[in-house]
Parts: structure tokens; C-alpha cells; sequence
């Protein structure tokens, strides 16, 4: 495990922004925090980052208990980000690496090596405010890798990012990820980082409400519905016979075939392929695909069974 | 430590390299010298002016006593009648009448002497025409008593009191005026610094904020060190912008003077004037300057340097929390009050109450409360302040400037991270317990 919390709580005066999160992220793995804004995710990260003291609970980085020094091995791109506009793009990328530790020379070579990656060295002499906001985002996101944390924090990693750009980040991201850093996300944009995380914890309003495994929590949370799309002539019968040995739900996919399309929920001790070879006699099978939950679907379900 | 050095190097920088900051280093001693020379000028200009001032005497007893000077020119209208004469001050644009009607009584006359202007005459002219008429209508008086006036004027003593404390230290009035000038002056050039320089950490604090930077950059190292460097870094930009600005000053000092002194000579030269005047003034400098010897002044120096370094990072520190707790420079205004007013306090105690009493009661407990104390103990300390006062004076500082450090550090760290609503003072006592 690179990074294990444990119970750790924070209030406000009488507002409790979080309540005894615990989580812990194995090294080498990209972990989703998700929830829904205000729901703790911002002062959680901001607790890892030493910048918020918790009120109570343990934090350990690679086995330590989190101390001051833990900064160098911690890379932070927060929500709320920018750069000094009067300040020329290399000389403020000189300093922030400096702050990490770095020394110039480490850092320089460094810079240079990321802005010739990402083809932006005529940059270097510009301010930011000669710059657009997507540039400045590169900016950010190279100061952010360039100490080489063993942990990388992106907070709401690609608001403002164009998509082209937000998938030059994201391929960065896992390739990062592939040289042995391990990477915490924060969003409430739950489907944009979906695909890429390996563990998540979904919160709200201050409490985890669960985490884990993407798939074990996929696996947990689905439904046994199916969506099938079939040509055949005897519409009227195969409707009948679904409904009376299965649970037909209202047809919410889109498919560019022209045959009958329904979505059929398992009913418990039923499998796939008595499915399947009821949906045979009837015609020809073009589409059949288990629903597998997405994150939001297991957070609404989450929040209301809980609620 | 070493972000600490980063910090206080890039604000150095930032300040320095702002456009806004050189021209104000370089162009502001100019204009200085620019204000004060036309300010010169225009007062002269104003003196330059020739008044005329008829005189109708009908008493006849002291038109031939106003004689005419290079300012005022005094025409005799004597035969006129009290309308001609008005008629014509007012056809020539004269500045003014002075009408003496013809009364024997000379007590009674001196009520009914009268000034036709067309304008209200300037005051100090009216006050030297009242001057020299009562002059003469006294020694008028006198000699009708039958008094030798030559005998008055060698009975006139001029008096000068000697002043001398009780360990024999001589003072003078001079002194007096030397001492009020010096404290005068640190005093008002503390708090002129502590309010520019204390206002630029303050706009710092606020570009982090509105850039959006702060958080990039607390992740790095604690809220307290960026505030430190912060302070430290203007202070040091302030610092070498006092320092060319004393260069400035000197250098054109230097040029003025020898353009002035070489003026004057070579005026006193073709003037070929006894070098009595000269020896007098000669003489008045020498006692200037070994007034100005006399003073502590490697305490006064020391004691600046100590309550100005003292009194910057007290309020710079207050203005660094101000700056934390809002979102831009509009929203100051509020939390501006608090910190201008103890200055101002301290400046106005220090020109009335120091100068009246140095070692009064207010003198004394306003020189000890830290807000106020860089300000008025440096202006009671040409007067002479014993060691220990200072000491106790500057260990409260130095203690106050922990605790407020503190406190500023505890809203500053809280305030960096609030967005989009200005506090109330409620909401920043209760950031002190986060």
C-alpha cells in the first residue's frame, strides 16, 4: 500500500466536512475518489497534502506517517489552479520544481526534457498571460510530474481541458502510471475517469459510502440485465414469453440494427443461457450485452439505499 | 530553510522588476525635487509683486515716517479729498488706501485709521502696517509725556533663555527645534514605510489568490514560510528602493547646492558686501550642526532600524492576513481602518503630545503599546530616553510581533483557501480555531 488513511475526520467549527475516511491505495494503481461536489473530496486531498490538518486519524505514505517531508514525493494538481501571470513559463516552472526540492540544474534539464515531449519550448519566455488556458494547463500538469512523486494527486484533473488535450494528459497519466507512480483522482464527473481507475471510494456528504476494486464493485453491484436485440417474426410471443419468465425493464439503448430490441433482468437462480436459448427459437441474436453498472449507477444506488 | 531562500529571491524579484516599482524608484525623487523647487518658485512668484499703497494724511503726523521698500511703494495723497484719493487708488489699481483722519487725540486716532482695499489684503501686510502705526503713535505718545526716546532704545534687552537639564546637558531653542525635526521626521517616514511596503505584501498575497497559484504553491511548503518570505522579500525590495532613493537624494542634493552656493557667492562677490551677514549665518550653521552632533544619534539611528524593521513586520504581517481573508483589493477597505488608525494615532501623539511633553504620561504609555510604539518612541528619543525604556518598549514589540505573526498565520492559512465571500471580523476569530 502507497498511501492508507485511516478514520481521518475534519470539521468546521459545527460543520464536519469529513467524517472517518478510511482508504487505502495500493502502489502502481490509479484510485477514483468520487462524489458529488461538497461531499469531503477537496479537504480529503488537501489533508494528504499536509495543506488542512485532520482533527483525528492516521495517515501513512509508503509505511511512514505522514511528515513535512512527504511534500517532494507528492505531486498536487488542485481544482482550484493557476500561475503567476507576470512571471515568464520557465522561470515559474524553474521555481515550483525548486520548492519540490529539485535543484536548478535537475529541474532545467527536467523541464527540458518534458517541454521538448510535449513540443512546447518556445514557450519558455512567454508569461501566462500571453498563453491560453489549455496551454497553461500543460504548464501545470509538467510541474506537477517533474519531481517524479511516487504519488500523484489530480484534483478534477480535466475541467478546462479540451478533449484533445485532456487525452494527451490522460495517455501521460497511465503512462506515468507504467514508470511506478500511483495516482489519486478527485471528481464529481464520476464517468470521465472511470475507465481508467482501478480502485474508487464513493463519498458523500462527509461519509465513504463504499469502496474497493472497480470490478469486484461492478461485479457487486450488477444486475443480471441484459440488452438484446433480435430479428424475428413472432414479436408478439417472444414479448409474452419474456415478460412471463423474465423481468422485461423499459428499453433505454440504441442500436443502429433494425430489429426488436429489450432489456431483461434475470430473475434469481436464472443464467445467461437459459436466456439465450429462449431468445433462439425466435430469431437471429444481432446484439446481446450485459448492462454492467457504471459508477454512477452504483452511487445512486449507494446514496439510496443508504438514504 | 531553502524554500524559505527560493520564496524571499522570487519576491525580490517580482517587486523589483515590476514596471510600476522602478519608475516609482527612479521618478519619484525627481518629482520630489521638481514639487519643492516649483513650490519655491511660486511662493516667490507670489512675493515677487509690487504693492502700492496711497497714504491720505490728514493728521499730517507720520506720512513722512513710511518709507518706501522694494515690496511696498508708498505714494503721498495727502492733498487729496477721501473720495479723489479713492477715485484714484482705484483708476491706477493701486493695492490699497491707508486713510489717517485728522484727530489730535492720539488715542482716538488709533481707532479711526482706516484700509480701503479692493481685494482683502493679505494678512501679514495688514499686520506690518498696524505694526508700524502703533509703533508711532506710541513713541508719539511718549515724547508728548516727555520721554527721551533714544533712552528706550538703549534700555531694550534682548532675553535668551539658557536651558539646562538637571545632569548639566545645555539645550537651546535651536535644540529644541532640532530635536522636534529629527523625531519628527522618523516618525513620519516609519509609518510612510510601513504603509507602502505593507500594502505591497498585502497585493502579493492577493495575486496568489486571484491567480490561482496558492494552492500549487502550499502544497509545497507551509503557509507560514510563504508568508515569511513574503515579508522578508518586500521588506528587502523596500529596503534597496530606500537606499537609491538616499543615493538620488544625495547626489541631487549635492549638484543643487553647489548650483546654489556658486549663485550666491558670485552675487556676494560683485555685491562686495562686509561679510558681516555671512559670518552671522556662518555662525548659525555651526550651531545647527553641532546641535544636531549633540543629539544620540547612533541610538536614534539604531532605534530606527530596530523599530523600523520591528514595526514593518508587525503590520506587514497584519496586512499579509488582510490580504488572505479577501479576494481582491476592493474588499480591503474594511479591514484597512484598523490598521491605518493606530498609525495615525501614533503620528498625531507624537506631534502634539511628544513635542509638548516627551516624558509626559501619554508620551510614555503611547511609546510602549506595539502598535504605536515604532512610531512615538522614535520621536521621543531625540529628546533623551533612558536605555531601559527603550528596552521595555522593544521586548513588548518584539513580543507582540510574535503574537501577531501567529494569529496572522492562522488566518492566513485558513483565508488562501476561501473563495468567492468577504469574511466579517466573526468569521476570522473563528478561522483561528481551525
Amino acid at each position: 500500500m502507497l498511501l492508507v488513511a485511516e478514520e481521518v475526520s475534519k470539521a468546521y467549527g459545527n460543520y464536519t466536512a469529513l467524517n472517518k475516511m478510511s482508504i487505502q491505495v495500493p502502489k502502481q494503481s490509479i484510485f477514483g475518489i468520487l462524489g458529488p461536489n461538497g461531499a469531503g473530496k477537496t479537504t480529503f486531498i488537501r489533508i494528504i497534502n499536509q495543506i488542512t490538518l485532520p482533527d483525528s486519524g492516521k495517515i501513512w505514505l509508503d509505511g511512514e506517517p505522514l511528515q513535512p517531508k512527504h511534500v517532494q514525493y507528492i505531486g498536487y494538481l488542485p481544482e482550484e489552479r493557476g500561475l503567476y501571470k507576470s512571471m515568464t513559463v520557465g522561470a515559474q516552472a524553474l521555481y515550483l520544481a525548486q520548492l519540490k526540492g529539485l535543484s536548478k540544474k535537475e529541474a532545467k534539464r527536467r523541464l527540458e526534457y518534458w517541454f521538448e515531449r510535449l513540443e512546447i519550448m518556445g514557450w519558455w519566455n512567454k508569461k501566462i498571460q500571453e498563453l491560453s488556458k489549455g496551454m497553461a494547463q500543460k504548464i501545470q500538469f509538467i510541474v506537477t510530474v517533474l519531481h517524479q512523486p511516487k504519488l500523484l494527486i489530480f484534483d478534477e484533473p480535466f475541467s478546462g481541458f479540451d478533449p484533445v488535450n485532456a487525452n494527451l494528459i490522460k495517455d501521460e497519466i497511465l503512462k506515468l502510471k507504467e514508470d511506478g507512480a500511483t495516482i489519486l483522482f478527485s471528481t464529481h464527473r464520476m464517468e470521465s475517469v472511470e475507465e481508467m481507475c482501478d480502485y474508487m471510494a464513493l463519498i458523500n456528504k462527509s461519509n465513504k459510502l463504499i469502496d474497493g476494486k472497480v470490478t469486484d464493485l461492478k461485479q457487486e453491484y450488477k444486475t443480471n440485465t441484459y440488452q438484446v436485440e433480435i430479428v424475428t417474426q413472432q414479436q408478439a410471443e417472444l414479448t409474452e414469453v419474456l415478460t412471463t419468465h423474465f423481468n422485461l425493464l423499459p428499453n433505454k439503448f440504441s442500436s443502429i440494427h433494425q430489429g426488436e430490441k429489450f432489456t431483461i433482468r434475470l430473475k434469481t437462480g436464472q443464467t445467461v443461457n437459459q436466456l439465450l436459448q429462449v431468445l433462439i427459437k425466435y430469431g437471429e441474436v444481432h446484439h446481446f450485452v450485459e448492462q454492467i453498472p457504471s459508477v454512477n449507477d452504483i452511487f445512486i444506488q449507494t446514496v439510496t439505499a443508504n438514504a | 530553510m531553502r524554500s524559505l531562500k527560493l520564496i524571499i529571491h522570487r519576491e525580490f524579484l517580482a517587486k523589483v522588476k515590476n514596471r510600476t516599482f522602478i519608475i516609482m524608484t527612479f521618478v519619484s525623487p525627481l518629482i520630489m525635487v521638481g514639487m519643492f523647487f516649483l513650490v519655491a518658485y511660486l511662493a516667490n512668484l507670489n512675493n515677487s509683486e509690487t504693492r502700492n499703497l496711497a497714504i491720505l494724511d490728514e493728521s499730517n503726523l507720520m506720512i513722512h515716517d513710511f518709507v518706501s521698500s522694494e515690496k511696498t511703494k508708498y505714494h503721498d495723497f495727502s492733498t487729496y479729498s477721501l473720495t479723489q484719493a479713492l477715485d484714484s487708488v482705484k483708476a491706477k489699481a493701486y493695492y490699497g488706501l491707508l486713510y489717517i483722519p485728522k484727530e489730535d487725540n492720539i488715542k482716538a486716532l488709533a481707532s479711526k485709521i482706516e484700509l480701503f482695499a479692493n481685494k482683502t489684503p493679505n494678512g501679514a501686510f495688514v499686520a506690518n502696517i498696524e505694526q508700524q502705526i502703533s509703533h508711532k503713535l506710541t513713541n508719539k505718545l511718549l515724547t508728548q509725556q516727555g520721554v527721551n526716546l533714544s533712552k528706550i532704545d538703549e534700555a531694550q534687552t534682548q532675553v535668551s533663555l539658557k536651558i539646562e537639564n538637571f545632569s548639566g546637558e545645555e539645550t537651546s531653542k535651536m535644540s529644541m527645534i532640532i530635536k522636534m525635526i529629527f523625531g519628527g521626521v522618523a516618525g513620519y517616514l516609519l509609518m510612510m514605510f510601513i504603509i507602502i511596503y505593507g500594502n505591497m505584501v498585502m497585493r502579493s498575497v492577493i495575486e496568489e489568490k486571484t491567480n490561482r497559484i496558492i494552492e500549487i504553491i502550499i502544497s509545497s511548503v507551509k503557509p507560514r514560510t510563504l508568508m515569511l518570505g513574503k515579508v522578508l522579500g518586500t521588506s528587502l525590495a523596500g529596503i534597496s528602493q530606500f537606499l537609491i532613493w538616499v543615493i538620488i537624494g544625495s547626489v541631487l542634493l549635492g549638484v543643487v547646492s553647489t548650483f546654489l552656493g556658486g549663485q550666491l557667492s558670485s552675487e556676494v562677490a560683485t555685491a562686495n558686501i562686509p561679510n558681516a551677514l555671512d559670518q552671522a549665518s556662518m555662525l548659525k550653521a555651526q550651531l545647527v550642526l553641532q546641535e544636531i552632533l549633540a543629539l544620540p544619534l547612533g541610538q536614534l539611528i539604531v532605534c530606527f532600524l530596530i523599530y523600523f524593521i520591528g514595526g514593518y513586520f508587525l503590520y506587514s504581517a497584519i496586512y499579509a492576513a488582510i490580504g488572505a481573508a479577501v479576494d481582491n483589493e476592493t474588499d480591503t477597505q474594511q479591514f484597512m481602518f484598523p490598521v491605518i488608525m493606530p498609525l495615525m494615532l501614533a503620528v498625531y501623539v507624537g506631534f502634539f503630545s511628544v513635542i509638548d511633553n516627551p516624558h509626559g504620561i501619554v508620551a510614555i504609555v503611547f511609546s510602549h503599546i506595539p502598535l504605536t510604539s515604532p512610531i512615538v518612541m522614535l520621536m521621543r528619543i531625540p529628546y533623551g530616553v533612558a536605555w531601559w525604556e527603550i528596552l521595555i518598549s522593544i521586548a513588548i514589540l518584539i513580543g507582540s510581533i510574535f503574537f501577531f505573526v501567529w494569529i496572522a498565520a492562522k488566518i492566513y492559512r485558513v483565508g488562501i483557501l476561501m473563495y468567492g465571500k468577504k469574511p466579517s471580523y466573526k468569521e476570522l476569530i473563528k478561522w483561528l480555531k481551525y
